[in-house]
C-alpha cells in the first residue's frame, strides 16, 4: 500500500525526522487558509497523488503571495496530472499540499528499501537530489552509496559515517544532522513494516540542516493488519476500483489493454496464461488470480470484474487445482452464468485435484457459451480463435 | 534416490489440528508420508489424524524423532514457528503459510541459517519427492516417479510443469516450489547443485518469474555447474512494467528483474528456454532424447 507525500511527512515528523511545515488541502479556500496560517512569505503548492514526477508534470508551483496560492491551488486542483508515473490516462488531483518554502543550499537522494539478495534492509544516498534516481543509477552510478543495515544489530555509527563520508560531508555539525536523519528514517522504515522509503530532494539548509522535503512511502500488505493507523491512511481514490472490489473478494485483478479475459489460480500460472496467450497471436484483458480459497461466490464476482472490460471478447479460465478444487471453479461458472450475463464464449480448462467431478458438472450443465479445453495449449487456442470470432 | 525428502523422513506438521493443516496433513499421509506428529500449543497429549500431538516442537523432535517440520500457522505466527523449529533442532522447515510480513521472514531467516536450518517458502507448495513423500498442499496424483527434478517459484506452474512432464512419458524425482516472496529459503542456487548430484536425476525444469535476480544467478551457477540439461520458463512476459502480478516478488522496477533479461542470461547459459508454459514437456522429452 502506498500514501501521500503529505501523510508520509506526518510519519517522518512522529519520528523525529526534519519535514517543511504544511497542511492538507481539499478546497481552494481552505488551501489559501492554510496558506495564512504558515505565515509565508513563499509557499509551494504540492498536487497530492500516488505517483512521482509531480514537479516535472506541472503538479507543484511556487506562490509569492496569498493571491498565487489561490490561483495555483485553484489550477492544481481537479487537474488531471500525468507524469513518468501515471501512465498516459494521468490522476485527477484531489488534495494539495500547502507547505513553507524551504532555504535550500543543496539537494540529496536518500532512500530505505529491501535489498532481497541481502535479505536486510539497504540505505541508498546520493548527492544528485532532485533528479530521476534510475538515471543516476544508469548514467553515474558512483555517485549512489548504498549501505546494508542487519536487523539484527540496527542501525551503527558505522553505517551513519559510511553515508556522510560517502557523500562528502566534511562539516561535523552537518555529519551528525546527516546521521541522525538517516537512523531514524531507517528505524521508522522498520518499526512501521515500510516496503519502501524515497526522499527526493532531501535539502541541506544553510544552516547545515538536513530536511525531508518529499516523502514517498510504501508499505508491506502483508502487516497492515499490525499498523491501523497506517491501514488508515489508505487512499481509496487512488487506487483502481475494480482491482479494489476484486480484493474484496479475495481476487487479485489487474486490468490491461487486450481481448482475452483471464481467470487463473496462481500469480505464475496466471502470468503464464497471459504469456501463452500473447505467444499464441492474442492479447490478455486482465491478470486475474482467483487465489487458494475460490469459492463459487468469488469465480462469479471474478467473471462480473471481467466482463465489466467492454473489450474482452472471450474468457480463458484455467485452473490447476492444488488447493483449489476444480469442482468448486465449475460450480462458479455455474453461478456466474446465472448472476452475470455471460455474452462471450467461456474456454475452461479444469485440471489437478477433483477435475473429473469438476468435467462432469459442467457436462450435465449444458451451457451454451461454454468450450471445454484439454490443456493449457489447447485452451489459450481456442480462446484466442474465439477473441477473433473463429 | 531424491533430494532433501524420501520415504523415510520424520516429518511433523505445525498448526497440525488447524482447518488447513489437518486437510493437508490428511493429503500427506494418504500420499505415504511418515508424518511423525504435530505441534499445537495447549494440545499436547492428544492425538489428532492417529498421530501425537505436542505442545512445542521440541517435545515432538525428542519423541519423535523428525527433521523436517511443515508449517501451516497463520501469517503472523510463521516467524515464531520457524525460529522454534530452528531451536528445536528441525533440519529443514517447508513454511506453506502465504501473507507472513516480510520483516518477519528477514529475522526468522537470519535464525534459521545461524541454527542450520534449511527452509523452504513461504508462500510455496512445499516440496514432494514423487511416490515417497510430500510435503505441502500440491496435488499428489500428478507426480509420477521418474528422472527429472524441477523447481519453481510458483505454485500451480509447479503442477503444470509436473504434468506436462509425466504427460511425455517421463517423470519426476523430486519438485520443489520456493515461493515467489522477497526473502525465501532455499532458491535455485541450493537446489541446482543438489539435483546435479542426485544420480536419479537426469534433466531438470526450472519455472521463475519477473522481479528479483535470483534467475540470473541461477543461470551463472549452471554456467559453471551444472552438466546436467535445465529446462527454463519465465512468466510474466506480457506483465505491464511497475505492476504488481500477485506474488511480492514480482515487481519489476528499471531494467533488473524483467522476463526477457532472465532468458537471456539462461539461454547464454546453455538452457533451454521456453516462450510459453505449454511447452515445458515438449522440451524436456527433447533435451531427455538428446
Amino acid at each position: 500500500m502506498n500514501i501521500h507525500e503529505y501523510q508520509a511527512k506526518q510519519i517522518f515528523a512522529k519520528y523525529g525526522v526534519p519535514t517543511p511545515k504544511g497542511k492538507i488541502a481539499h478546497s481552494v479556500d481552505e488551501a489559501v487558509e492554510n496558506a495564512k496560517e504558515l505565515g509565508g512569505p513563499i509557499w509551494v503548492v504540492k498536487a497530492q497523488i500516488h505517483a512521482g514526477g509531480r514537479g516535472l508534470g506541472g503538479g507543484v508551483k511556487l506562490a509569492k503571495s496569498l493571491e498565487e496560492v489561490k490561483e495555483l491551488a485553484d489550477e492544481i486542483l481537479g487537474m488531471t496530472l500525468v507524469t513518468h508515473q501515471t501512465g498516459p490516462e494521468g490522476k485527477l488531483v484531489q488534495k494539495v499540499y500547502i507547505e513553507d518554502g524551504a532555504d535550500i543550499q543543496d539537494e540529496l537522494y536518500l532512500s530505505v528499501v529491501l535489498d532481497r539478495a541481502a535479505e536486510m534492509p539497504i540505505i541508498m544516498a546520493s548527492t544528485e537530489g532532485g533528479m530521476d534516481i534510475e538515471t543516476v543509477a544508469e548514467k553515474t552510478p558512483e555517485k549512489i552509496i548504498k549501505v546494508q543495515v542487519d536487523p539484527s544489530v540496527g542501525f551503527q555509527g558505522f553505517h551513519g559515517r559510511e553515508l556522510v563520508f560517502g557523500l562528502g560531508i566534511t562539516d561535523k555539525n552537518e555529519q551528525k544532522n546527516m546521521i541522525n536523519f538517516a537512523k531514524k528514517l531507517y528505524t521508522l522504515y522498520m518499526e512501521n513494516d515500510a516496503e519502501m522509503i524515497e526522499i527526493n530532494p532531501l535539502i541541506k539548509t544553510g544552516a547545515g540542516e538536513f530536511i525531508a522535503l518529499d516523502g514517498k512511502m510504501g508499505f508491506d500488505d502483508s502487516a497492515l493488519g499490525r499498523h491501523p493507523d497506517i491501514e488508515a491512511m489508505r487512499d481509496l481514490s487512488e487506487e483502481d476500483p475494480d482491482e479494489r472490489e476484486a480484493s474484496e473478494y479475495g481476487l487479485s485483478y489487474i486490468a490491461l489493454d487486450g481481448e482475452i479475459g483471464c481467470m487463473v489460480n496462481g500469480a505464475g500460472l496466471a502470468m503464464g496464461t497471459m504469456d501463452t496467450i500473447n505467444y499464441m497471436g492474442g492479447t490478455p484483458a486482465n491478470f486475474l488470480d482467483v487465489g487458494g480459497t475460490a469459492s463459487a461466490e468469488t469465480v462469479a464476482k471474478g467473471f462480473e470484474i471481467i466482463l465489466k472490460n467492454e473489450n474482452v471478447k472471450a474468457i480463458f479460465v484455467n485452473i490447476f487445482g492444488g488447493i483449489v478444487r476444480c469442482d468448486r471453479i465449475a460450480n462458479g461458472i455455474l453461478e456466474a452464468t446465472k448472476l452475470v450475463d455471460v455474452h462471450v464464449p467461456v474456454i475452461v480448462r479444469l485440471d489437478g485435484t477433483n477435475a473429473p467431478e469438476a468435467a462432469e458438472i459442467l457436462k450435465n450443465a449444458n451451457i451454451a457459451n461454454v468450450i471445454s479445453a484439454t490443456d493449457l495449449a489447447d485452451g489459450a487456442a481456442k480462446a484466442v480463435a474465439a477473441a477473433k470470432g473463429e | 534416490m531424491s533430494i532433501l525428502v524420501n520415504k523415510d523422513t520424520k516429518v511433523i506438521v505445525q498448526g497440525f489440528t488447524g482447518k488447513e493443516g489437518t486437510f493437508h496433513a490428511e493429503q500427506c499421509l494418504a500420499y505415504g508420508t511418515n508424518i511423525v506428529g504435530g505441534v499445537t500449543p495447549n494440545k499436547g497429549g492428544q492425538e489428532h489424524l492417529g498421530k501425537p500431538v505436542f505442545n512445542t516442537v521440541k517435545d515432538a523432535v525428542n519423541s519423535t524423532g523428525a527433521t523436517v517440520s511443515m508449517i501451516f500457522v497463520p501469517p503472523a505466527f510463521v516467524a515464531d514457528a520457524v525460529m522454534e523449529a530452528a531451536d528445536a533442532g528441525i533440519e529443514l522447515a517447508v513454511i506453506i503459510t502465504e501473507g507472513a510480513p516480510v520483516r518477519d521472514m528477514m529475522f526468522a531467516k537470519q535464525y534459521a541459517v545461524k541454527h542450520n536450518m534449511k527452509t523452504i517458502g513461504p508462500n510455496c507448495p512445499g516440496i514432494i519427492t514423487a511416490e515417497e513423500c510430500k510435503i505441502g498442499i500440491m496435488p499428489g496424483m500428478i507426480f509420477k516417479k521418474g528422472n527429472v527434478g524441477l523447481i519453481s517459484k510458483s505454485g500451480t506452474l509447479t503442477y503444470e510443469g509436473a504434468n506436462q512432464v509425466v504427460k511425455e512419458g517421463f517423470g519426476i524425482t523430486t519438485a520443489v516450489g520456493i515461493g515467489g516472496d522477497p526473502i525465501i529459503g532455499l532458491s535455485y542456487k541450493q537446489l541446482l547443485p543438489m539435483f546435479e548430484a542426485d544420480p536419479e536425476t537426469e534433466a531438470i525444469v526450472m519455472i521463475g518469474e519477473i522481479g528479483g535476480d535470483l534467475e540470473i544467478q541461477a543461470a551463472k551457477l549452471i554456467k559453471e555447474q551444472i552438466t546436467k540439461p535445465v529446462v527454463a520458463f519465465i512468466a510474466g512476459q506480457t506483465a505491464p512494467k511497475g505492476k504488481r502480478m500477485g506474488h511480492a516478488g514480482a515487481i519489476i522496477s528499471g531494467s533488473a528483474g524483467t522476463a526477457k533479461e532472465k532468458m537471456e542470461a539462461l539461454e547464454a547459459a546453455g538452457v533451454k528456454v521456453v516462450v510459453s508454459p505449454a511447452d515445458i514437456g515438449k522440451a524436456v522429452a527433447e533435451v531427455l532424447s538428446k
